[in-house]
């Protein structure tokens, strides 16, 4: 399994002007790792949940923002 | 900052006189899926983008200027000698009004380079899936440039830089891969 999420540690100054991001993140949506979808992949139990994702396939959501990320995150 | 080699990455031989040539090949200097075009690209997406290919984007925006280069000399080469009569058959009397012989940034068509050619979205998958998309159309416009041209010394540098645009292709394709790894990953399930 993936993350949809990546972190990363950007290089800061002691002079910076604003105080430090000292966590960014960035998207890697599920597409970029199914290849050709397979056959039959699974589907959302219900329609409705389906019109709510904007896709059929759960493996091919991709929530935004990010529902994993902390309050504090950006200023670990 | 750099520093500057004053010769060519590689050698440009031109053998004939040929204004026509230049024309189609300023779309490799000034055009949108130029030589500038790439290197002010790839040089600007370096200060967002995560640090694992920042040294990629910087060593590869730093060879497109080389190419720039290249490119520059050739265009130079086939029009410095022409006559203003020459010109104008090759359909470059429009350039020579404005410009005389001196190069200019723009397009085969005489439309001249814009900001616009270049995209910086800030995402980093989006933005190396641009710099892929731009490697590969430099790459069919070498061709048909290559194409275009009956010049076989000429051909031969064009034939290299073809071919840099596959190798850098293939950077931007695993800086990707870098980036959709999972290792390193602080798991914040």
């Amino acid at each position: 399994m993936y993350t949809q999420y990546k972190y990363w540690r950007p290089y800061y100054s002691p002079f910076d002007p604003c105080p430090p991001m000292k966590i960014k993140s960035y998207s890697t949506p599920p597409q970029l790792y199914m290849g050709f979808q397979p056959y039959g992949l699974a589907q959302y139990q219900t329609p409705k949940e389906a019109l709510f994702s904007g896709t059929l396939w759960p493996q091919l959501f991709s929530p935004y923002p990010n529902p994993h990320k902390r309050g504090s995150e950006e200023n670990e | 900052m750099w520093y500057y080699e004053k010769k060519l990455q590689y050698p440009v031989k031109v053998r004939d006189c040929n204004p026509m040539l230049a024309k189609f090949l300023i779309e490799q200097y000034g055009g949108a899926d130029g030589e500038l075009a790439a290197a002010l690209r790839y040089l600007n997406q370096r200060y967002t983008i995560p640090d694992k290919v920042v040294g990629l984007l910087n060593d590869i925006g730093t060879e497109e200027f080389a190419h720039l280069e290249m490119i520059a000399t050739m265009v130079y080469k086939l029009t410095k000698d022409a006559t203003a009569e020459q010109m104008k058959e090759a359909g470059l009397g429009a350039h020579y009004a404005d410009h005389d012989k001196a190069l200019f940034y723009h397009n085969a068509a005489g439309a001249p380079f814009t900001a616009t050619y270049i995209q910086a979205k800030g995402d980093p998958i989006a933005d190396l899936y641009e710099d892929i998309a731009a490697e590969e159309k430099a790459r069919a416009t070498y061709q048909w440039i290559i194409n275009l041209s009956d010049d076989p010394e000429l051909n031969d540098s064009l034939k290299f830089l073809r071919e840099r645009e596959v190798v850098h292709s293939q950077r931007f394709r695993e800086a990707v891969e870098i980036l959709k790894d999972d290792r390193d990953q602080k798991r914040v399930f």
